[in-house]
């Protein structure tokens, strides 16, 4: 008889392995995310105590890979959650149905941070963290090379800053790619894209990882670096001697969390969900290994003294008033004008923008019309871009990136022209400022 | 079978005579090759066509077109990449045979200390995990490296190692060059003895000895080595991108396969462009083999008579094996200082050491650890046994279409790891396992991933043993009255154990940190190998010292590995001398 129910019990047991989905479901969530082990452990731990006998599964790919895998997995799903920084991984994400509508039960959530709504109006992800962008340097390198503090994008351009600064592609970072298009957006087109230009043409390098800036900053391998936020502050935390400064024109965007559509285990996910917006999981976002700013305002009494407050701070993000919709429309375009005018020809915008400066440096010491002259011209020369704002974002070269079925212009096409464009213009400048330089002389 | 016709001499002018026995396929070999076949096309042709077909759709209709390729063709960012990727793999070549060609010689040729123990540290950069490698080499090296800091202080003048292609250069030659030197002793361990003495009989002696007797008796091993460096550092994206080199083929990939919400097609058509590249580089160097034949009829005595060396030429021997070994062995010097460091930036030396990294990293590396011995020793153990099997097929069988096998093998080589994953993704997520989960949730098809990225390695090494071996000795067998089977137990694969070993070492090896495949393929922690966790904790400023650590640590389980299949092969190989 004991043997008898023995056996059962073990069969019981096997049907439990077999049939391991169904009932595990109150006890895995599974989470794809693109934070880092510092900003996940506290969470894991903090959510497993609070939901005793849930364990939280964390998969960690980078936003790029996690979307794609979302995507190449949707026909037997077995991720619940999906959480990272970008808002626009988010949007993609909706594009394809692959979120499920969730409404986080949370109170004294505003509904704007700085000009940027914090959930979806949709409710297909919610924000639960904030974050904006600046620059971070390394102390030790600054003081080696006597460098000054940069206070904004436009410091960055100086000649003193040549060789020293370093950006992510927008491309591979979703978060640089919104920097980008703050400026663009907080500056307008043209001036916007010349600010970027201006500063990139004084690049050491453009890092494939949005992670590569803070590390080569830490390192001092590079003096500055522009990076998100909590880049710094974790850094900071860790010993680095590192600084930080938020621009005047830089843009506050939350982080996001989302259900993924059936989500194996949707009660758990949206207990996680719950959990992230709660003032408990608000207040984990503290802890010096992640420093990212809570949604939450009533957190911030329980932050560090230092602690940057957006919901007090006026200046923080306020400058912008942050079109999403605007953004969406030309993000690939965006990433592409970037990566072919300034990423891939970094080598010729920086030997115009060194000869330029070079040609500033004698003028101020001689002062010469003519040369004058050919500066401005060069200068212009390297600010120009291939495509208005109009066509950005007008559906003929809009479509030429979405992988859309219509049939124009295709995309390895219009990235020659625009590579041939920058890089000719490049040419030119700088042997204009070369000319003027021997004028001044 | 169609695949079996009897393909006489005289129909195949281009055979080496030595084949001529040979008429006919046995069953069993025909079985071995579609069994191979299979399996080549399940986990390789398939998951890769799945990809490889976008590069020949058009855009918005979805039918055949070869625009795509002319499109490469016109853009200038491409061409110059390619060019690049050419360049650096060239000379990647050439700077790693410069390291590699004294220590193997040196520890071969010689009675030299150590020389083991060499064979073993020499291997150890081919196991330098993703991520930590090249940022332990910026540290030592880097603009505000340690090496630059100090010239800068006492000199005022710093050297661009690690700027653009030269860096890219120096630390492909640094990680790659274990595969000619480990291919390359390996020869010249299989040289017969008996070739040497005949030469010196004859009044040869030094260097004209080396050149006319010893390194043409090695080349296949280094022909071997050479084009795996080659055709790596031609599809080689971590290294690139790390030192933020764009203007590379397979970063150019790359970048574009995994772009967000970028459906175009150039990331494949430059897969194809690498596939291709790799398979033409791997053509070449058996063409360059061919007609030649480099197989001893006789084992004797396990390789070349070792001397003594003079005193000065034993200084001169140890200070260049040791500068070499402190150059190739930087990364993971840099690795284990950043693995003790507290906080270490822009200084020559950290601020401060603490062993806290290991602390966090001991609770929760071991299922690191155990995950990545058991996947890597499977795909290991699946590359030898199909590499010693299409090596035997290619070089002992006439049947139809076998170099196909090869082909097909070694173009897994220049497949993207991320290509393979998405591949695998596309083509097994789908299949579900009774209970519900997707077949390629499994472990094992990380397994099988890492198996198909290593093979290549596998088979040049089974390849090049097999080639070292004279044909004559199995028609002995057959003629005393052997069966195939047998001769091939008996002899075929004892005397090529050598090659085998090294082939599972560096499938093994380089398995263990392999990352790019399995990043899409991890489907939770609890699976995960170390290379993984490794990319976890390396992406936040705290996580860097507990990222060395466990670099460290797979770093010296590897070479633990490593060490003890030396040993193996000392240890055969005396006792084959013994016997003799």
């Amino acid at each position: 008889m004991l043997r008898h129910s023995a056996a059962a019990a073990a069969l019981i047991a096997g049907a439990a392995l077999f049939t391991g989905t169904a009932f595990a479901q109150s006890g895995k969530v599974t989470v794809v995310t693109s934070f880092s082990k510092d900003v996940t452990d506290p969470f894991k731990q903090a959510f497993e105590k609070a939901h005793p006998g849930v364990t939280l599964d964390v998969q960690n790919r980078n936003t790029n890979a996690g979307v794609k895998f979302v995507e190449e997995t949707k026909a037997n799903n077995q991720v619940d959650v999906f959480w990272a920084s970008a808002p626009d991984a988010f949007e993609v994400l909706k594009g394809k149905s692959l979120l499920q509508k969730y409404k986080p039960k949370a109170e004294g959530i505003p509904d704007k941070i700085g000009s940027y709504p914090i959930n979806d109006p949709e409710n297909f992800y919610s924000g639960f963290a904030a974050s904006g962008y600046g620059i971070m340097w390394n102390d030790r390198y600054a003081k080696a090379n006597k460098l000054p503090e940069p206070k904004d994008w436009q410091d960055l351009a100086k000649p003193i800053f040549h060789d020293h600064v370093a950006m992510a592609a927008p491309s591979r970072s979703g978060t640089t790619h919104l920097t980008v298009e703050t400026i663009l957006q907080g500056e307008g087109w043209e001036k916007g894209w010349r600010t970027l230009k201006e500063v990139s043409g004084n690049f050491s390098q453009i890092t494939e990882r949005s992670f590569g800036v803070p590390e080569a900053v830490n390192s001092g391998q590079v003096g500055y670096g522009i990076v998100i936020d909590f880049f710094a502050f974790s850094s900071q935390a860790s010993g680095f001697p590192v600084k930080f400064v938020y621009p005047t024109v830089t843009t506050i965007v939350p982080a996001n969390v989302a259900v993924i559509a059936n989500a194996p285990n949707k009660a758990g996910a949206e207990a996680f969900v719950d959990y992230l917006v709660s003032p408990a999981g608000q207040e984990v976002l503290l802890e010096p290994s992640i420093r990212r700013l809570p949604v939450n305002p009533a957190v911030y009494a329980k932050a560090p003294a230092d602690y940057p407050n957006p919901f007090k701070d006026p200046s923080l993000g306020s400058k912008v008033k942050f079109d999403v919709d605007v953004s969406e429309k030309r993000t690939n375009v965006v990433d592409v004008l970037y990566d072919q005018t300034i990423t891939f020809q970094l080598d010729a915008l920086k030997a115009a923008t060194k000869a330029i400066h070079d040609a500033e440096a004698a003028l101020a010491k001689k002062d010469n019309a003519d040369a004058k002259a050919l500066v401005k011209e060069a200068r212009d020369l390297v600010a120009a871009m291939p495509v208005t704002e109009q066509q950005a974002s007008s559906p003929e070269i809009a479509g030429a990136f979405t992988g859309g079925k219509q049939k124009g212009a295709r995309q390895a096409e219009l990235e020659q022209q625009w590579a041939a464009f920058a890089k000719e213009r490049y040419q030119q400048a700088q042997a204009k400022a070369e000319q003027a330089l021997k004028l001044a002389r | 079978m169609a695949g079996a016709t009897t393909v006489g001499r005289a129909h195949a002018p281009s055979a080496p005579p030595r084949h001529f026995f040979r008429t006919s396929a046995t069953p069993g070999q025909i079985a071995l090759a579609l069994g191979i076949a299979a399996f080549l096309v399940l986990f390789l042709v398939i998951p890769v066509g799945t990809v490889i077909y976008v590069a020949f759709t058009e855009k918005g209709t979805g039918g055949f077109t070869l625009v795509n390729f002319l499109d490469f063709a016109r853009t200038d960012l491409f061409i110059r990449s390619f060019w690049n990727s050419f360049y650096a793999s060239a000379m990647s070549v050439v700077v790693a045979s410069l390291f590699a060609l004294p220590l193997a010689y040196i520890t071969t040729r010689f009675e030299f200390r150590g020389a083991m123990i060499i064979q073993t540290l020499g291997f150890l950069p081919l196991i330098m995990p993703p991520f930590v490698g090249a940022v332990a080499m910026l540290l030592l090296f880097g603009r505000n490296g340690t090496v630059n800091l100090l010239l800068d202080d006492w000199f005022g003048f710093k050297i661009p190692f690690m700027e653009g292609l030269n860096g890219v250069i120096f630390v492909q030659a640094v990680h790659y060059f274990p595969f000619i030197l480990i291919n390359l002793s390996a020869a010249l361990r299989n040289i017969d003895r008996a070739m040497e003495e005949a030469a010196q009989n004859l009044g040869s002696s030094g260097f004209r000895l080396f050149r006319r007797i010893v390194f043409p008796l090695a080349m296949p091993g280094y022909i071997a080595g050479a084009s795996l460096v080659f055709v790596k550092v031609f599809d080689d994206l971590a290294t690139p991108l790390l030192l933020n080199v764009k203007d590379m083929l397979a970063p150019q990939a790359y970048l574009r396969v995994t772009s967000i919400g970028i459906a175009d097609p150039m990331g494949y058509v430059i897969s194809v462009v690498l596939i291709c590249m790799s398979i033409l580089a791997m053509w070449i160097s058996a063409r360059a083999m061919r007609g030649k034949d480099y197989a001893t009829v006789q084992r004797g005595g396990g390789g070349l008579a070792k001397r003594r060396m003079r005193p000065w030429e034993s200084v001169i021997a140890y200070a260049a094996v040791l500068l070499i070994l402190l150059l190739v062995l930087a990364p993971h010097i840099g690795l284990l200082l950043l693995s003790f460091a507290t906080i270490w930036s822009f200084s020559p030396l950290p601020d401060g050491f603490t062993v806290a990294h290991y602390g966090r990293v001991f609770g929760e590396s071991f299922v690191y650890v155990k995950n990545t011995f058991i996947y890597a020793s499977i795909a290991g153990l699946i590359d030898v046994v199909l590499g010693t099997a299409i090596a035997y097929l290619v070089l002992r069988t006439r049947l139809v279409g076998r170099e196909w096998l090869d082909w097909a093998a070694t173009a897994a080589l220049a497949i993207p790891g991320v290509v393979l994953g998405i591949g695998y993704l596309r083509t097994f997520y789908g299949v579900q396992l009774p209970d519900g989960t997707p077949l390629a949730a499994l472990w094992i098809m990380i397994v099988l991933a890492l198996a198909i990225r290593r093979l290549p390695y596998a088979l040049r090494a089974c390849y090049a043993a097999l080639q070292q071996i004279s044909v004559s000795l199995e028609e002995a067998a057959e003629n005393l009255g052997a069966t195939k089977t047998r001769t091939i137990r008996r002899i075929v694969l004892p005397l090529m154990a050598g090659g085998i070993l090294a082939g599972f070492v560096t499938s093994f090896a380089t398995a263990a940190v392999e990352l790019s495949a399995t990043l899409m393929l991890v489907q939770s922690n609890a699976d995960a190998p170390l290379a993984y966790g490794l990319y976890v904790f390396m992406q936040s400023a705290a996580g860097r010292g507990p990222g060395a650590a466990l670099g460290v640590i797979a770093v010296l389980l590897v070479a633990l590995c490593t060490f003890a299949s030396h040993l193996i092969i000392e240890k055969s190989q005396k006792a084959k001398a013994a016997g003799h």
